[in-house]
């Protein structure tokens, strides 16, 4: 079978897969968020935090609770990092400099999971255990918890209470992250995914010469990497790397694994609001762009650009054997359109279009289909622009879900959209113009743009996955870009809140044959036409210097 | 003062909440899943998928270390793919640098890098000259660094490249190596999954097995 | 004044027929004169004013831009930095101009308005009874004046003593004179109008300078204007937008330094005016001034631009039976023979009773008579001399003696009681007759005869509400607007409902009182519903509040003006539709212009961007895919271009879009279409067209 055409067959089996938990999953998650009883364990849970789960909460105290937790979240962790040297399992490896505890901190709390350090030889394994991994679940939660909030907006009338933080939270982690991950982390040690809590393991090559082969728990952090769309490798070379993601199959696993939370929660959200085709409009949307961007990227990788790929004849660098071209883009894609992240082969190396793909599917704000629960409540804030200005079309004042979208929600969708631009053009911007950063990037010209471009709009869309060749380890850009990750995750949250609350508190407005249809082939048109034209309109000048520049070369 | 005070609340009750979460998933998690990868059947995977020869670690299966030649005039390995991280670029006499497992990572060069333009010409001229055929008969594998720097595997292409040699320099029959090489082949997943590859650490240490004289 | 009574009727029965003539086409609106682009100029040159560009931050962003542009045109001259920085200039004030000439044909109106207000003299009733001379402007509330035939009345008020014709034309525009009295719904009076005939006492109900006519002048100069909510929420997204673009520009330029060359900050101030939404930026308030002048055409005075959209989102209206669904009287519409009697013995007996009989129904009866019967309209001579008995309360019945011949006709009781006194037998006939009609929604009148001494029952005639024709097709068309409609009448259910389903409206409330009405617009707000009526009545007044669009007829009492938050001056209750479909006209307008607006942007990206970066990445002069001619003239032409389109926008803001009512997917293909695709095509061919010419200019390189 040709290269595209076992492509295609690989990329129906995860359409296949994804389809057949879309609604068990999905109707999963709407009742673990809308059921009263509590689990045993969690009953524990709140018996020792002391936290009353059955009390609920305004928007306010509902975001206090998530920047709380996060606040406190970071605080351990960058002192968790800070401490290393005295924590076991460090095999010497030392305490991590301030700079970079700060930026890896806020990192892996916010979501994103962007690495200005090098796993295997700085950080220890109680770090990755007791701080990466939890992050890794309890970020993710954070991002379900917000959306559900969101959702809860839209369903809920005349009300200022939201739910409560700490149960959605726990719930998440436990009834939801917690099962699938334990499940896959087996599967995927079955497939050959470590699970060591050595060092390493010394070795004498055929040819004599000794080595030492680095291990670590991976596995157990791997699922719930991908699974939480995080994406922070155990290992430097992330998926890349033999240990994280063995071969073919471990690869479409991990892939299915970035996908499978973001593209249920559609469904979730069509349960909860009592109308699942308007989940499935959702879904088409995330789907439409998702399958257009992978159609430009392996288009891209497929078709050799730039004068290394044309004399070694394909785009192979950065790229691992096992995986070649068309596993590769559709890891990139679907990583990049989830804030996962992760990265099967080195982004930096894909051709001109195909990094420039990967860069435009964060620029979406990662809704394609996004994060766990970022991307819900990300496309939902996208909507409620989309039908404003449909909305006013068909001569009435816009609603969505029954709800009116008045000054409140288009302030607070607004804010919520604005975030991402503002922090990557200023950041970009200013990156550009201290003299230092020619030096730091790791390609000159269009494609050095590129670099720069890609880490603030990776970072500020908390994605972490990066264009490799920029140094970011001085404290300008670890400051900076740890900034962006803070207010790129904290700015929409809180505005997200904000339009939660204010919806929750307006009446329901029943449907007409004046009312715009959300579902339907109009509205998704008009949806995927928004997020597109939205970030066509702010990047394409940085995208014309960047990867169009080189792609047309 | 009201909001302060609710934020300062519920940052309490968040930490509360995290050192409980941390104790169930950054604790009891991680050990849970180790403690089933002690099972026989995945105890092997979970250490690295090691593999011995004569009860002495030689190597991981999925770890691809580029074999040294004692005499690069006669050089009986089959060969990995280039690792960025120990080339050095500007070193243009020694294009193919010797495999480092201890760290991964990739050049993160774009196609249109002249550094990348340079060393890809280099392994070009070196592997031609190496295996005595025409630039254009090398592989993009052969050529390109992988994403992980550790890349097991190479493409049936590029293992075919090599045959000739492998049989001059061993001494074995060409179709023993052949055989060898097809053995160690592993098609696409279910078919349809990623590339087909062919494991070069296993394949080398067969060859040796078979008598090749190393 | 009966003369006036019967030209007011007419003229409620002609308006539904124009009505029928509109429904189902699209709403149309004030003309638009160029000549007004010309005339406004002066006011648009003195809205430069920064303070003035202020309010709105999409076009402050461009006066800000024009500056910085002039100032470095002036240091670097050339041909492309002026013509750059000129056509900036044109762009603020082509945004003035539509503002001006918005607010231009309003002030027209208020021009007329104000020649109404002329310096009156009051005569106020002191506490002794006594008047005494005092000028308008100085009465208070609670004052009472008197007025006379041939006298302007002094200010807004309620008639408390006396009855008298009014001319009201200075308001309304309506020459016929109209009948104000005191108590009842046709008490109130305003400041300003003429007095035709009578005395009477006006309580003074305002304080001067609130007066109706000072609120309409605001209004219609848009003095008084605010933002509206959804004008509001509209600006703050394209602030935001205009942020999102300003940030865009802005660090273009580190990223084209780092590429090799920086941009002039006239070339970055033209991508940016390019990029933000001018187009809508520039119309926006001139399209909410428009969408109030266009109610003010088809005199109805919205007192806020909320209300004007408010009506757009109406989900429910509260129509009056008697005069908006149905002509205002009952008419005759057949006639049923019993016993022996034949159809034309009936319509004989009925036209002889009703000859002289002046009610409305009486004439319908008539009318009934010549069109069916081919009977004569007027009296015979030998007719004439028979001796009308009129309707009273007490007999309920009315006709006439003629040559010893009586004719009745009246209520079924009543007639049956007058046959039996006389000695008839009525047959349980005329009983199903009369049950059959008034189960259909109809009244019956049943017509009796004694002759030769013999008292016998003749038919029945049917009275019946009549539909007014076009009214169910302009309920179909509501109804997939998705608005339901809810007839009001006082009539007992099961008329109400025969009526109802004729109409063909969604629902109907029988036998309503003002509360019932009240509960019935409270229940529906309950259910997230917005409800739109019509009333008059001073115990219409709380429901007009409650309701989220109140239109008082200007005939109404001054208790109903206030508390609605429109005023009809014809007083016309099936307007209420058309204001339903302006305000969403309004909306539609804006959305549509917004999308434009945004869509524009893609040709401008190919125009400019190619432009600016050719020069360090060839490659790039691939996107020029209109072969603009050189970077200047691909950069001016997209200047050119967003300034003209504005111009050009104009007439349509003012106009609004056309709107013809359908469901709301309907609407949103049409208009995605047009103002969502044609605005991504258009710039296309507008900037190709303009860089054709420009060019030409030489120096402009």
């Amino acid at each position: 079978m040709s290269d595209t055409g076992a492509g295609f067959v690989q990329l129906g089996i995860l359409l296949v897969a994804l389809a057949v938990v879309y609604r068990p999953l999905g109707d999963y998650m709407a009742r673990v968020f809308t059921s009263k009883k509590h689990l045993k364990v969690e009953r524990v849970l709140y018996r020792v935090v002391r936290v009353n789960p059955d009390s609920e909460q305004r928007w306010t105290t509902y975001a206090a609770g998530v920047l709380g937790f996060s606040f406190v979240s970071v605080v351990v962790l960058y002192l968790l990092q800070r401490l290393q040297s005295v924590l076991p399992f460090n095999f010497g490896r030392g305490t991590l400099d301030p700079a970079t505890s700060f930026n890896t901190a806020v990192s892996f709390v916010t979501n994103t999971n962007w690495q200005s350090y090098v796993p295997e030889t700085v950080m220890g394994h109680t770090v990755q255990m007791a701080g990466l991994t939890v992050q890794n679940f309890v970020s993710a939660a954070v991002g379900l918890a917000v959306a559900v909030a969101l959702v809860r907006g839209f369903v809920r009338a005349k009300t200022d209470r939201l739910g409560n933080v700490w149960v959605d939270i726990v719930r998440g982690a436990v009834r939801i992250l917690l099962p699938i991950a334990f499940l896959f982390a087996i599967v995927l040690i079955a497939f050959g995914t470590v699970m060591s809590l050595t060092k390493g393991v010394d070795v004498t090559g055929p040819d004599g010469v000794q080595h030492t082969i680095a291990l670590a728990p991976v596995a157990s952090q791997e699922s719930i990497k991908e699974l939480g769309t995080n994406g922070g490798g155990i290992l430097n070379a992330n998926s890349a790397h033999p240990f994280e993601n063995p071969n073919s199959w471990t690869n479409l696993i991990e892939i299915f694994l970035i996908l499978v939370i973001p593209v249920s929660l559609t469904r979730t959200f069509g349960t909860m609001v009592g109308n699942k085709r308007q989940g499935t409009a959702l879904l088409a949307v995330m789907g439409i762009l998702w399958a257009g961007m992978l159609t430009l990227i392996w288009w891209a990788e497929a078709h050799p650009n730039g004068p290394a790929a044309l004399l070694a004849g394909a785009g192979m660098e950065g790229k691992e054997t096992r995986f070649g071209i068309p596993s590769t883009a559709l890891f990139a894609n679907s990583t990049t359109g989830t804030s996962t992240g992760a990265v099967n082969g080195a982004h930096d190396s894909l051709s001109g279009l195909g990094g420039g793909g990967a860069l435009l599917n964060m620029l979406f704000s990662e809704i394609t289909p996004g994060g766990v629960g970022t991307g819900l409540y990300s496309i939902l804030v996208f909507a409620i622009i989309a039908v404003f200005l449909a909305g006013l079309m068909v001569g009435r004042t816009p609603e969505y879900l029954g709800k009116k979208l008045g000054r409140r929600e288009i302030t607070t969708a607004s804010i919520a959209i604005l975030a991402m631009p503002t922090l990557v053009l200023i950041g970009s911007g200013v990156a550009l113009m201290m003299k230092d950063t020619a030096g730091a990037l790791g390609n000159s010209g269009a494609h050095g743009l590129s670099e720069v471009l890609y880490a603030f709009a990776s970072t500020s869309n908390n994605n972490g996955s990066a264009f490799g060749g920029i140094t970011v380890t001085s404290n300008f850009f670890q400051s900076t870009l740890g900034v962006c990750m803070l207010l790129g995750r904290f700015i929409p949250i809180i505005a997200v809140l904000c339009l939660a609350g204010s919806l929750a508190s307006q009446k329901r407005v029943p449907e007409s044959a004046g009312t715009l249809p959300t579902t339907g082939p109009q509205f998704v048109t008009m949806l995927a036409g928004t997020v597109l034209l939205v970030a066509a309109l702010t990047f394409v000048p940085a995208l014309a210097l960047g990867p169009i520049a080189e792609a047309l070369a | 003062m009201i909001v302060v005070k609710s934020i300062v609340k519920q940052t309490w009750a968040g930490l509360r909440v995290l050192l409980a979460l941390t104790v169930l998933l950054g604790v009891l998690y991680p050990l849970a899943v180790w403690g089933v990868s002690r099972i026989p059947g995945l105890h092997n995977q979970a250490e690295g998928s090691v593999v011995n020869e004569n009860g002495q670690p030689v190597g991981s299966s999925l770890i691809g270390v580029d074999p040294v030649a004692a005499d690069p005039d006669h050089d009986p390995w089959f060969h990995n793919r280039p690792q960025a991280v120990t080339a050095d670029p500007k070193d243009s006499n020694n294009p193919l640098p010797p495999g480092d497992p201890s760290v991964s990572g990739a050049s993160n060069k774009a196609a249109d890098n002249p550094d990348l333009v340079k060393a890809v010409q280099a392994r070009q001229d070196a592997i031609a000259k190496r295996e005595g055929v025409s630039n254009d008969k090398v592989p993009a594998d052969a050529v390109t660094a992988s994403g992980s720097g550790l890349d097991p595997a190479i493409s049936p292409a590029y293992a075919e490249l090599q045959v000739p040699r492998v049989v001059r320099v061993t001494g074995l029959p060409e179709a023993k190596v052949r055989q060898l090489v097809a053995d160690h082949t592993s098609g696409r997943g279910a078919g349809v999954l990623g590339e087909p590859t062919v494991n070069v650490l296993e394949l080398n240490l067969a060859v040796r097995a078979a008598g090749g004289h190393a | 004044m009966t003369a006036t009574t019967t030209k007011d009727t007419q003229r409620t029965s002609e308006s539904p027929e124009q009505h029928a003539e509109h429904a189902g086409r699209s709403v149309s609106a004030g003309v638009f004169n160029p000549k007004q682009l010309w005339s406004s100029l002066p006011d648009a040159l003195r809205k430069l004013n920064p303070r003035h560009q202020l309010k709105n931050p999409v076009m402050f962003v461009v006066w800000v831009g024009s500056v910085l542009v002039t100032v470095f045109a002036i240091s670097d001259a050339s041909v492309f930095s002026i013509a750059t920085a000129l056509w900036l200039w044109f762009t603020v004030l082509f945004a003035n101009l539509a503002e001006a000439v918005a607010e231009g044909r309003g002030k027209a109106q208020a021009e007329s308005l104000r020649r109404t207000k002329k310096e009156t003299v009051a005569r106020r009733l002191g506490a002794n009874g006594l008047e005494e001379r005092v000028p308008g402007i100085d009465l208070k509330i609670g004052d009472l004046v008197v007025v006379e035939a041939g006298e302007v009345i002094p200010g807004d008020g309620d008639v408390v003593e006396g009855i008298a014709t009014v001319d009201e034309s200075a308001i309304t525009g309506e020459s016929a004179p109209v009948i104000r009295e005191s108590g009842g719904d046709r008490s109130a009076v305003t400041g300003g109008t003429t007095v035709l005939s009578d005395r009477i006492v006006v309580k003074i109900t305002t304080k001067p300078g609130e007066s109706f006519v000072d609120r309409m002048i605001a209004l219609v100069e848009g003095a008084s204007r605010q933002k509206t909510p959804n004008e509001i929420a509209l600006t703050i997204l394209l602030s935001v937008l205009t942020i999102i673009f300003l940030l865009a520009v802005v660090a273009l330029q580190p990223m084209a330094d780092y590429s090799g060359k920086q941009q002039s900050v006239i070339v970055l101030t033209a991508l940016l005016v390019c990029l933000i939404p001018t187009t809508i930026g520039a119309l926006l308030s001139a399209i909410g001034i428009a969408g109030m002048d266009r109610l003010v055409q088809r005199n109805v005075l919205a007192m806020s631009g909320r209300a004007v959209e408010a009506a757009g989102d109406v989900d429910t209206l509260l129509l009056d039976k008697t005069g908006t669904i149905t002509f205002g009287n009952r008419r005759a519409t057949e006639f049923v023979p019993v016993g022996s009697s034949t159809v034309d013995d009936l319509a004989a007996a009925a036209r002889l009773s009703s000859l002289a009989d002046g009610t409305p129904e009486g004439r319908s009866i008539v009318e009934l008579c010549v069109e069916r019967h081919g009977l004569a309209v007027e009296a015979g001579a030998n007719e004439l001399a028979g001796e009308f008995v009129p309707f009273t309360a007490q007999t309920r019945m009315s006709g006439i003696d003629l040559n010893g011949r009586q004719v009745r006709k009246g209520a079924a009781s009543s007639v049956r009681a007058w046959v039996v006194e006389h000695g008839g037998v009525v047959p349980d006939e005329v009983n199903t007759v009369v049950d059959g009609i008034s189960q259909d929604g109809g009244t019956p009148l049943v017509v009796a005869e004694l002759s030769e001494g013999v008292a016998s029952v003749r038919g029945v005639i049917r009275l019946s509400d009549v539909v007014k024709p076009g009214m169910r097709e302009r309920f179909d068309e509501l109804r997939a607007m998705g608005i339901k409609t809810v007839m009001i009448t006082g009539d007992n259910p099961l008329t109400a409902k025969a009526i109802a389903e004729e109409a063909g409206v969604d629902d109907f409330l029988a036998e309503a009182k003002p509360e019932d009405k009240m509960a019935l617009i409270r229940k529906e707000q309950e259910g997230g519903k917005l409800v739109a009526m019509t009333g008059d009545g001073t115990n219409d007044a709380p429901a007009l509040a409650q309701a989220d669009v109140g239109v008082a007829m200007n005939t109404g009492t001054s208790a109903a003006k206030e508390a609605g938050n429109m005023v009809d001056l014809d007083s016309n209750p099936t307007k209420l539709i058309e204001i339903v479909e302006i305000g969403k006209q309004l909306l539609i307008t804006r959305g549509a212009l917004t999308t434009f607006s945004i869509a524009n942007d893609l040709a401008k990206y190919f125009a400019i961007l190619p432009a600016m970066f050719v020069a360090i990445y060839p490659g790039l002069g691939k996107l020029n895919i209109m072969h603009l001619h050189s970077p200047n003239t691909a950069i001016l032409s997209a200047v050119i271009f967003n300034a003209l389109v504005i111009v050009a926008l104009i007439p349509l803001a003012l106009r609004g879009v056309r709107y013809r009512p359908s469901s709301a997917k309907a609407l949103l293909r049409r208009n995605l279409l047009i103002y969502g695709l044609g605005g991504v095509i258009v710039p296309f061919a507008g900037i190709w067209l303009i860089d054709l010419v420009i060019r030409l200019i030489p120096g402009i390189g």
